[in-house]
C-alpha cells in the first residue's frame, strides 16, 4: 500500500530535485532565446556548487548562495567571451568552459577541504515552512515548506515571463535569438544583450549550484553536478523556451528521480541503477516525442557579428 | 602565403597548448600548489625515461587519437559527437563480454572478433542519436552527451550485476583470458593498439584526401545547403553515416583499452579520454596527421597527471585546466585569423 506519507514524501522529493534544474534551465532559456546556447551551464552549477561550499564553510549559507551567484557569472563570462566575444563556435566554446570548471573545482576542492574523500559538512539550509499554505494537503508541503532557494526559483518562472513578453529588452532579447540581423537594423545593441542573457544564465546555473550544495545533498565531490547541466539543456527544449514550459519539465524531472524513493518504500528490488538512469533516458524520450514541431529560436548556436 | 598559412598551422597549436599550460602553473600557484613540482613532475611521467614515454604517454595517445578521429570525421560532416565518453565504454562493455568467452580461441582470431564487437557496440550506442537526428531532428550534441551518463551507470550496473567477478566481492569483471590480450612491446606496457591507432590515421588520411566520401564530408561540412542544392547530396545521410562511424571508433577505442591496458572491465576506466579527444582534435585542426602529434601531447598530460598526483599531490583532474584553456586558445586564434581574412577580402 502506498499511504499519504509516501505521496508527500515523493512530492517533496520531486520539488527538491526540480529546483536547480529549474534554475539552470531558466538561465539557460535567457540565454537561448537571444540565440546562445551555452553548455558551459554544467561547468556553471559545478563552479557554483564549490563556491557555495567554500563560503558557506566560511560565513554561513547566504554568504555561500551569494558566492555561488558569483562564480556562475564568472564562469559564464568566460564562455562569453570566446562565444560571443570572438565568435567561436558556442557547443566547442561551452564544452571547453565546463571541461575548464571540472579541472579547477577538483583542484581547488582539494586544496581548500584536503585531500578528496573526506566527509564534508556543511551548514544547510532548512525548510522555511510558509504560514498557511504549507498546510494545504499535497500541494502544500511540497511546494510550499522547502528551503528559500525553491520560492527563489518558483519566483523566477513569472519573473522571466513577465521579462521575456513584457518588456523592451525581453522582446529585444527574443528578436535577436530570431534574426540578429533584422534586430541590429531596428537598433538593437546585439551582442551586449547577448552577453547580458548569457551572464544572467550563468548567474542562474551558479545559483542552481549553489542550490544543490545547500538546499539538497550538504556536501561537495568531484563532478557532483554529474551533467544536471546538460538535462537543464535539455528541459528547455522540452519546455519549448517558455518559462511555464520549462517549470513543467523541471517538475516532471524531479518527479522522475524521486520515483526510486517510492520503489524503495514500496520495497521493490530493482537495481539501483535503473533508477540513476532513468532521468538521461527519459529525456531522451520526450525529446524524440516532444520536439518534432517545436521551433528553436532561428538563431540558436550561429555567431551573431 | 602558402608557406605562411604553413608555419600558423604549426606555430598556432604549439602556442595554444602552451597557453595551457601556462594558465595551468599560473592556477596551481593561485590555488596553493607548488607549479615547479607538479610540471615537473607531469614531464617526468610523460617523457622522462623510455618506459614512462612508451608505457605513459603513448599508451594513453591510443585511445586519443581513435575517439579523436572519429570527433573530427563527425566535425568534417557537420555533426558534434560528445559522446565519445560514452561510446568508449560500451565498447569497453562488449569487449569484455566477448572477451571473457573466447578464452579458447586462438588470438589471432580471438582478438579481431573482440575489436570488431567494440567497434560495432560503439557504432549501436551512438545509432541511437543518429535516429533521432535523421528521424525526429534531436540535436546530437545533447542527446550523444546525455548517453554518456548513461553509459557510465551502465557500467556500474554490468560490474556489479552480470559481469561481476567470480567471487562477487569487487566491481569489476573477471581478467580476460590472455588468448584477447593484445602483444605488448618487450620491456614495456605498449600494445598493439597504437598500430591499428596509427594504421586508422593513415587511412583517413588517405579517404579525406582522395576518395570521393572524403569529399562529400568535407562539401557537407564546409556547406550543408549547397551540398543538397548543387551536390545533389543527402546531407542528412552523411551526417549520420559519419556519427556512426565516430561512435564506432570511440567503440574500437573502448575495446583496445581493455584487451591492451586494463584487461578487464571498471568503472573509472576512461580518465575522459571522450573529452579530452575533443581537445585533441581541435589542436589537430581536423587534419589525421595532426592528430597523431596532438593525442601524443594530450597523452603525455594525461601521463603526467597520474605522476602529478603521486608526487605533488595534485588531483588528476586539473589538467583539464590545461586542456580547457587549449581548446579555448585555438578557438580564439580561429576567431582572430579568420576576421583578419574577412578584413583582407573587403
Amino acid at each position: 500500500m502506498i499511504d499519504a506519507g509516501i505521496i508527500d514524501g515523493f512530492l517533496g522529493a520531486a520539488v527538491r530535485i526540480a529546483t536547480p534544474l529549474l534554475l539552470a534551465a531558466l538561465g539557460e532559456m535567457l540565454s537561448e532565446r537571444g540565440g546562445v546556447i551555452n553548455l558551459g551551464v554544467e561547468g556553471a552549477m559545478l563552479t557554483g556548487a564549490l563556491a557555495a561550499a567554500i563560503g558557506a564553510s566560511a560565513g554561513g549559507t547566504w554568504t555561500g548562495l551569494a558566492a555561488s551567484v558569483v562564480a556562475g557569472l564568472l564562469l559564464a563570462s568566460i564562455f562569453a567571451l570566446a562565444a560571443i566575444g570572438a565568435r567561436a563556435d558556442q557547443i566547442i566554446a561551452g564544452t571547453a568552459t565546463t571541461l575548464l570548471a571540472v579541472g579547477v573545482t577538483g583542484a581547488v576542492y582539494q586544496a581548500a577541504f584536503g585531500s578528496a574523500g573526506a566527509g564534508l559538512t556543511l551548514p544547510t539550509l532548512g525548510a522555511s515552512p510558509i504560514p498557511g499554505l504549507a498546510k494545504v494537503p499535497l500541494a502544500g508541503p511540497a511546494l510550499f515548506n522547502q528551503p528559500v532557494t525553491t520560492y527563489i526559483a518558483l519566483l523566477a518562472v513569472p519573473l522571466c515571463w513577465w521579462f521575456l513578453f513584457r518588456t523592451r529588452t525581453g522582446l529585444a532579447l527574443r528578436a535577436v535569438g530570431e534574426s540578429p540581423e533584422h534586430a541590429r537594423a531596428a537598433g538593437v545593441p546585439v551582442r551586449r544583450l547577448q552577453f547580458a542573457a548569457t551572464l544572467t544564465g550563468g548567474a542562474f546555473a551558479g545559483l542552481a549550484g549553489g542550490t544543490l550544495v545547500l538546499a539538497q545533498v550538504g556536501t561537495f565531490a568531484e563532478r557532483m553536478t554529474a551533467g544536471r547541466g546538460f538535462i537543464a539543456i535539455a528541459i528547455v527544449v522540452l519546455g519549448r523556451w517558455h518559462p511555464v514550459g520549462v517549470l513543467a519539465a523541471s517538475l516532471l524531472f524531479g518527479a522522475a528521480t524521486a520515483l526510486q524513493f517510492v520503489f524503495q518504500a514500496m520495497g521493490l528490488a530493482v537495481p539501483y541503477q535503473l533508477f540513476l538512469m532513468l532521468p538521461y533516458v527519459l529525456t531522451l524520450l520526450l525529446l524524440a516525442g516532444l520536439v518534432g514541431g517545436v521551433k528553436a529560436p532561428a538563431a540558436l548556436g550561429r555567431p551573431a557579428d | 602565403m602558402r608557406a605562411d598559412s604553413r608555419v600558423a598551422g604549426i606555430l598556432l597549436p604549439v602556442a595554444s597548448l602552451g597557453a595551457g599550460l601556462a594558465v595551468l602553473a599560473i592556477f596551481f600557484t593561485l590555488s596553493g600548489y607548488d607549479p615547479a613540482a607538479a610540471l615537473g613532475a607531469m614531464f617526468r611521467g610523460a617523457f622522462g625515461s623510455w618506459y614512462a614515454f612508451s608505457s605513459g604517454t603513448l599508451v594513453r595517445a591510443v585511445p586519443l587519437m581513435l575517439i579523436a578521429l572519429g570527433f573530427t570525421l563527425g566535425l568534417r560532416a557537420g555533426v558534434l559527437n560528445i559522446g565519445g565518453e560514452g561510446q568508449f565504454y560500451l565498447g569497453a562493455i562488449a569487449a569484455t563480454w566477448i572477451g571473457l568467452k573466447l578464452g579458447s580461441w586462438p588470438g589471432v582470431i580471438a582478438i579481431p572478433v573482440m575489436l570488431a564487437v567494440a567497434f560495432v557496440a560503439g557504432a549501436a550506442w551512438v545509432a541511437v542519436p543518429a535516429w533521432l537526428r535523421l528521424r525526429f531532428g534531436v540535436l546530437e550534441v545533447i542527446s550523444t552527451l546525455l548517453l554518456n551518463f548513461v553509459a557510465e551507470t551502465l557500467v556500474s550496473f554490468m560490474v556489479q550485476g552480470p559481469l561481476q567477478e567470480s567471487q562477487h566481492i569487487y566491481p569489476q569483471s573477471d581478467q580476460l583470458p590472455t588468448a584477447v590480450r593484445l602483444p605488448v612491446l618487450p620491456g614495456t606496457r605498449l600494445h598493439l593498439g597504437i598500430v591499428l591507432a596509427l594504421s586508422c590515421c593513415v587511412l583517413a588520411w588517405y579517404v579525406f584526401r582522395r576518395t570521393m566520401i572524403g569529399f562529400e564530408l568535407r562539401a557537407v561540412g564546409r556547406g550543408p545547403r549547397a551540398a543538397r542544392v548543387t551536390g545533389g547530396l543527402r546531407v542528412e545521410r552523411i551526417g549520420a553515416g559519419a556519427l556512426l562511424v565516430s561512435g564506432a571508433l570511440a567503440g574500437l577505442a573502448g575495446g583496445v583499452e581493455v584487451g591492451g591496458v586494463s584487461y578487464a572491465l571498471y568503472p573509472n576506466l576512461s580518465p575522459g579520454y571522450g573529452f579530452t579527444a575533443i581537445a585533441v582534435a581541435l589542436l589537430a585542426r581536423q587534419s589525421p596527421v595532426g592528430i597523431v602529434v596532438s593525442a601524443i601531447l594530450f597523452g603525455a598530460l594525461e601521463a603526467g597527471a597520474g605522476a602529478m598526483q603521486r608526487d605533488a599531490g595534485v588531483p588528476p583532474v586539473a589538467v583539464y585546466v590545461a586542456e580547457a584553456v587549449t581548446i579555448l586558445a585555438v578557438l580564439l586564434a580561429d576567431a582572430v585569423s579568420s576576421r583578419r581574412r574577412d578584413v583582407v577580402s573587403a
